[in-house]
């Protein structure tokens, strides 16, 4: 049974980093359900609303700051519904795919323009030192960063919430009939530039909690951004319309990918880590196209 | 080739309305008394481009009096979808934009107006092909009919049991899928949706479309008690003349982009070239209006 601690603690490390890949895979799925978008910018968002974060909160005290962020990422939103969303409505979806690649490029310039592009140290006041848990179970016990175990209590907040929103209230009933059908949802009544403002608003704040948490790990800086391409298996695993799938997809994700590093790892070589989420996902697109819990694709009309 | 005898026909058919006359109120005696004389809807001389180029709708008319059903007839491509959606302005989502004319809704210019304040107004649409919420439950879909309502949830609460009194199917499968739901539960479920909104005005898109007889004749029925008991006033787009001369008072003939002809709805029933060419009740094949002179002289005036 000696060997069971470390494989519990990569185990556990894998879940708590499957965590913070669903953070930003929430994001695009929130764009997703309600505008039909794949929103590519959501990387950028993240690193964005991390590095306003961290650079306001050098000259304000904290919470200000959080605050502040927030208003900024609501006026982003507020900007690309009114500059890029409501002139292209109507336009193929590949089209709009295109019009966020162009805004991923220029939030990533923006942001380093205006906020700098060294690397950022994020204190969220959360210990350092790792916590060792089951000291009694394991020799040397089980090491479990707190930043992780923050980042998981965050998100499983943030998606309680999001559900709650999304399933009981008026606004996201009516988020979800815009996913459904778009100009159905108009011809009722329903005002799509509001839902996208409050959706993109919603996709931003997600970005931010994601940009905290990722920053507090690896410090606030450019690779924030490319994130993004961590969260595409786990939007093709958990599928592209459920919330929960995207927390799910992570922790499949995060879990596997250590797992296989830690027992396939030493016989190849390593390295596996990097490519075994897009392996997963490419099997996962074979069997099961819309993922793991993605909304069944109703043919009949 | 009797162009002459049937020129000669159409005269003998009871007034039909000529546009663009200062009298707007409805002219004949056969029109159904309890018909009020306020105007709902009057769309003056409409023109519709689609892409910046495409003249889709080239001068159409026509009025909706309160209280009453007005239908638009006309083939697959007339027009008559793009005339109900340059009313509730859903035209911009297809790049398309009404370049000239004039659309009131109770005497107010209303065509600038976004969709869903036209909803709030009292004018909404049920868009051809149902277009229910596929992933959201029948009842679901019914209360984002009433988005745009302020007046509380024992009053939305009371219209949802209201549209469960005309259409009883829709509570049996209030908590299914709409997505799951058959063709005419859809239709039901997409009109009992804008019902939600309280409109005083509907714009109903080819209800009868994929549905068998029955059902379109169910749901007209429908219509019609919803136009009695609920003094809902209704404007129908239809392919399925027949069925729609029967429940509307009034009707206008859309080919290729203009009004050709309209009257009280018993007239165009006897109308013989109606007869002929869209109740397929003549020997001789589908001609077009077209070809007719007497019509011809009328688009002129339009
Ligand atoms: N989005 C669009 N872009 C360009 N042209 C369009 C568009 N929508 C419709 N049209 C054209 O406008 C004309 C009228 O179409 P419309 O849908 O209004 O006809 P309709 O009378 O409703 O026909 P149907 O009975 O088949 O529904 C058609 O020639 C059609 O090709
Ligand atoms: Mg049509």
């Amino acid at each position: 049974m000696a060997e069971l601690g470390p494989v519990l603690e990569v185990f556990l490390g894998g879940l708590m980093s499957g965590v913070l890949y669903a953070l930003v895979a929430l994001g695009f799925v929130l764009i997703f359900k309600a505008s039909g978008v794949f929103n590519f910018a959501q990387g950028a968002m993240v690193l964005f609303a991390a590095l306003s974060l961290v650079r306001l909160s050098e000259w304000l005290p904290f919470g200000v700051a959080v605050l502040l962020t927030i208003a900024i990422m609501i006026a982003l939103a507020w900007a690309v519904e009114r500059l890029v969303l409501r002139p292209l409505v109507g336009q193929h979806g590949l089209i709009l795919f295109m019009a966020t690649i162009g805004v991923t490029f220029f939030l990533d310039g923006f942001g380093q323009t205006i906020w700098g592009s060294n690397v950022y140290q994020l204190d969220l006041g959360i210990p350092a030192s790792p916590w060792f848990l089951f000291e009694n179970l394991f020799p040397g016990g089980i090491l479990v960063s707190p930043i992780d175990v923050f980042a998981a209590v965050i998100a499983g907040t943030l998606v309680v919430a999001l559900s709650i929103f999304f399933h009981s209230t008026k606004i996201g009933r009516a988020l979800r009939a815009v996913a459904d059908d778009h100009q159905a949802a108009q011809s009722v009544g329903i005002p799509l530039n509001q839902i996208w403002l409050i959706v993109w608003s919603t996709a931003g704040i997600v970005a931010l909690v994601a940009g905290m948490a990722w920053g507090t790990k690896l410090g606030v800086q450019f690779s924030l951004s490319l994130i993004a391409l961590k969260a595409l298996p786990v939007l093709i695993l958990g599928g592209l319309t459920s919330i929960p799938g995207a927390i799910i997809g992570g922790l499949i994700i995060g879990a596997g990918e250590k797992l296989a590093e830690f027992y396939i790892g030493p016989l190849i070589g390593g390295g596996i880590e990097y490519w075994f989420a897009y392996v997963l996902a490419l099997a996962v697109l074979l069997v099961r196209p819309q993922g793991l819990f993605g909304e069944k694709i109703i043919e009949r009309v | 080739m009797n162009l002459l005898g049937r020129g000669a026909l159409a005269p003998a058919v009871p007034v039909f309305r000529v546009f663009g006359a200062m009298n707007a109120r409805a002219p004949s005696a056969s029109l159904a008394p309890d018909v009020a004389s306020r105007t709902a809807l009057a769309v003056h001389n409409i023109e519709v481009v689609y892409d910046h180029v495409v003249l889709v709708l080239k001068g159409v008319s026509l009025e909706v009096p309160e209280g009453s059903i007005v239908t638009l007839l006309g083939a697959n491509g007339a027009g008559k979808t793009t005339t109900l959606k340059a009313i509730s302005n859903l035209l911009h989502a297809e790049r398309g934009e009404v370049t000239k004319g004039s659309i009131t809704f109770y005497g107010e210019e209303v065509h600038r107006l976004s969709p869903n304040e036209l909803v709030r107004r009292g004018c909404i649409q049920v868009m051809e092909g149902r277009r229910c919420f596929a992933h959201l439950t029948v009842e679901e879909n019914l209360l984002t009919g009433a988005f745009t309502r302020k007046d509380g949830r024992a009053a939305i609460q009371a219209d949802l049991e209201m549209v469960y009194s005309y259409f009883p199917r829709l509570k049996e499968r209030r908590r299914s899928l709409a997505g799951y739901t058959s063709g005419g539960e859809q239709q039901m479920c997409a009109i009992g949706r804008a019902l939600m909104a309280r409109p005083r005005l509907v714009l109903l898109d080819e209800p009868s479309m994929g549905l068998a007889p029955q059902l379109v004749e169910e749901i007209f029925e429908i219509v019609d008690q919803l136009n009695r008991n609920e003094k809902v006033t209704f404007l129908v787009a239809e392919q399925n003349t027949n069925v729609a001369l029967r429940y509307a008072r009034y009707g206008y003939i859309l080919e290729n982009g203009r009004v050709v002809l309209d009257g009280p709805a018993e007239a165009l029933r006897d109308n013989e070239d109606v007869k002929e060419f869209y109740l397929g009740l003549s020997a001789t094949g589908r001609k077009s209006f077209r070809d007719i002179k007497s019509y011809k002289r009328r688009k002129r005036w339009l």
